[in-house]
């Protein structure tokens, strides 16, 4: 099979002795693999990104869920900021505000580009938008920030997982954080090898982190998981952009990541029976949303 | 490789709130309409592991009715798939499983009419991709990602050779193809993935030829 790279170290390997940035081998494969024309594929990956720019307003006018569980924390999120009294900084919390943006939106049934999944979308748009502020990139740049986040995530998607169901939140905003942390570093004139070290410095720290979402909603509490994927995701780049390297190589990490999701039991798999989705108010949430029904039955937390 | 595309990651564009519960979904749904070639008038879905326990929340059962359809990820029309559906006289229902089955995200799906009766099992593997992993009782690797030819035969010698050759006739290359069969002699499958768009004369001539009963096809 025509594959260029299949994992971190074949891809930064790869980018550096070509002298390529990482969204540059990515474009590459993808017209190997799929036979596709360059400008057909920048083409779609455009729409995606406006797609996401397109969810983000949505979001920060203040959208509300069927369910009531969520909504409108965006909104507040960006009026904290416009009073000045942030103490993280405007980026970090630019970041966090769109990427609950972009959740509520999902958790409404509302239209977005799964960054890798659905649970996940907020994180890669998040940061991106907020890092524009600071960056100015053009838009082939901001294009580009989606394929190198691709990159490391077709790489996690083919050796590890992107499914909650399968690896826990690890695998959904786990993966999200990391890739969107490489992408930073590498629009913010970073190596790719300091992409590498910033993914993995964040999925280090996002490590056997369960899917337990209340009443099986994608919103309590992957709303705010996303909102901590962003910060982490900037807090990441900002470290591997100041040298700090991870001892322990990326492919190992998500190698390890891929052995922790493998032994979570499927109560803290998406199955909404462990975790939070058990505790007295996540039943008597999910009692309330959806009447008596399934609750009872069965709540292991082992 | 599971995941061919940075689409696969960087996508799809979809209607919330889950890749693998509503997107994945509703693939599922939209490939069991494809290969069964026309609008099913009811459907019996069973439900395994992840699936079977939040499918209400994450939307599943409207994406896949959804999918039965023929709407997209991004239709916004999946939201109304169940009041959609019954207008067009479709019955469904949802069977949440117990036992555990080959991925947490299964779905199988029982859909037929007055002419024919399939049944198809699919896996939402995450980020919205999915895998046909049984078609009526044969289990298979679909991925989606090439055209493909669903063809059902009798099992006799020569028709593995003649549909390749109608399909080198066009100057179609074969990426992967896989044959299965119930008993020696009896009803066997074909799958044909292809690198090049499939055409309706390339059906008909397959339809055409001797101990082929069915063609199907799905577009990638």
């Amino acid at each position: 099979m025509d594959v260029l790279f299949s994992n971190v170290k074949e891809l930064v390997a790869l980018a550096e002795s070509q002298n390529k940035p990482i969204s540059e081998i990515m474009i590459e494969q993808e017209i190997l693999m799929t036979k596709r024309t360059r400008e057909e594929i920048i083409a779609q990956m455009d729409n995606n990104l406006t797609v996401m720019e397109k969810a983000v307003e949505r979001g920060l006018q203040g959208v509300h869920s069927a369910s009531g569980l969520t909504g409108g924390d965006a909104v507040l999120i960006q009026k904290y900021m416009a009073s000045g009294k942030s103490l993280c900084g405007d980026v970090v919390m630019d970041a966090v505000s769109k990427a609950v943006a972009t959740n509520e939106v999902n958790a409404a049934m509302g239209t977005i580009c799964a960054t890798p999944t659905a649970g996940a979308a907020g994180i890669v748009p998040g940061t991106l938008f907020a890092v524009k502020n600071k960056l100015n990139p053009t838009r082939e740049q901001m294009i580009n920030y989606l394929f190198t986040s691709g990159a490391f995530g077709f790489v996690v998607a083919n050796n590890a997982s992107i499914s909650g169901a399968a690896g826990g939140c690890q695998a959904e905003t786990g993966s999200a954080g990391s890739m969107a942390a490489a992408a930073i570093v590498e629009m913010a004139g970073g190596t790719p090898q300091q992409s590498a070290e910033a993914f993995s410095i964040v999925m280090k720290n996002m490590l056997g982190l369960v899917c337990d979402p209340v009443a099986g909603l994608v919103e309590v509490p992957c709303v705010k998981r996303n909102a901590m994927g962003a910060a982490k995701a900037l807090v990441g780049a900002d470290m591997a952009l100041a040298g700090v390297v991870s001892r322990i190589p990326t492919d190992e990490v998500i190698e390890a990541m891929h052995k922790i999701g493998k032994s979570m039991p499927s109560a803290l798999r998406e199955t909404a029976k462990g975790g939070l989705a058990a505790t007295p108010t996540g039943k008597a949430l999910e009692a309330k949303i959806f009447g008596k029904g399934k609750v009872d039955s069965d709540t292991v937390n082992s | 490789m599971k995941f061919r595309s940075v689409f696969d990651i960087i996508g799809p564009v979809m209607i919330g709130p889950s890749s693998s519960h509503t997107a994945g979904a509703a693939r599922i749904g939209r490939v069991a309409r494809t290969l069964f070639g026309r609008q099913p008038e009811w459907a019996r879905v069973h439900l395994y592991g992840s699936f079977a326990e939040t499918y209400k929340g994450h939307g599943t059962d409207v994406a896949i009715i959804g999918g039965l359809l023929d709407y997209d990820t991004f239709d916004e029309r999946i939201k109304s798939a169940f009041a959609d559906a019954e207008k067009l006289g479709m019955t469904f229902e949802f069977i949440p499983e117990e036992e555990e089955a080959v991925h947490p995200n299964t779905a199988r799906l029982v859909i037929g009419d007055s002419q024919g009766v399939m049944e198809l099992t699919g896996i939402s593997i995450g980020g919205g991709t999915m895998e046909v992993v049984e078609l009526n009782g044969f289990p298979l690797r679909l991925s989606g990602h090439y055209p493909a030819l669903l063809i059902v035969h009798n099992d006799r010698s020569g028709v593995i050779a003649s549909v390749s050759n109608a399909i080198a006739k066009l100057n179609i290359n074969i990426a992967h193809m896989e044959v299965d069969r119930k008993e020696k002699g009896e009803m066997a499958l074909m799958v044909i993935e292809v690198d090049q768009m499939i055409d309706a004369a390339l059906i008909n001539e397959l339809e055409s030829l001797p101990n082929v009963t069915q063609v199907s096809t799905l577009a990638n």
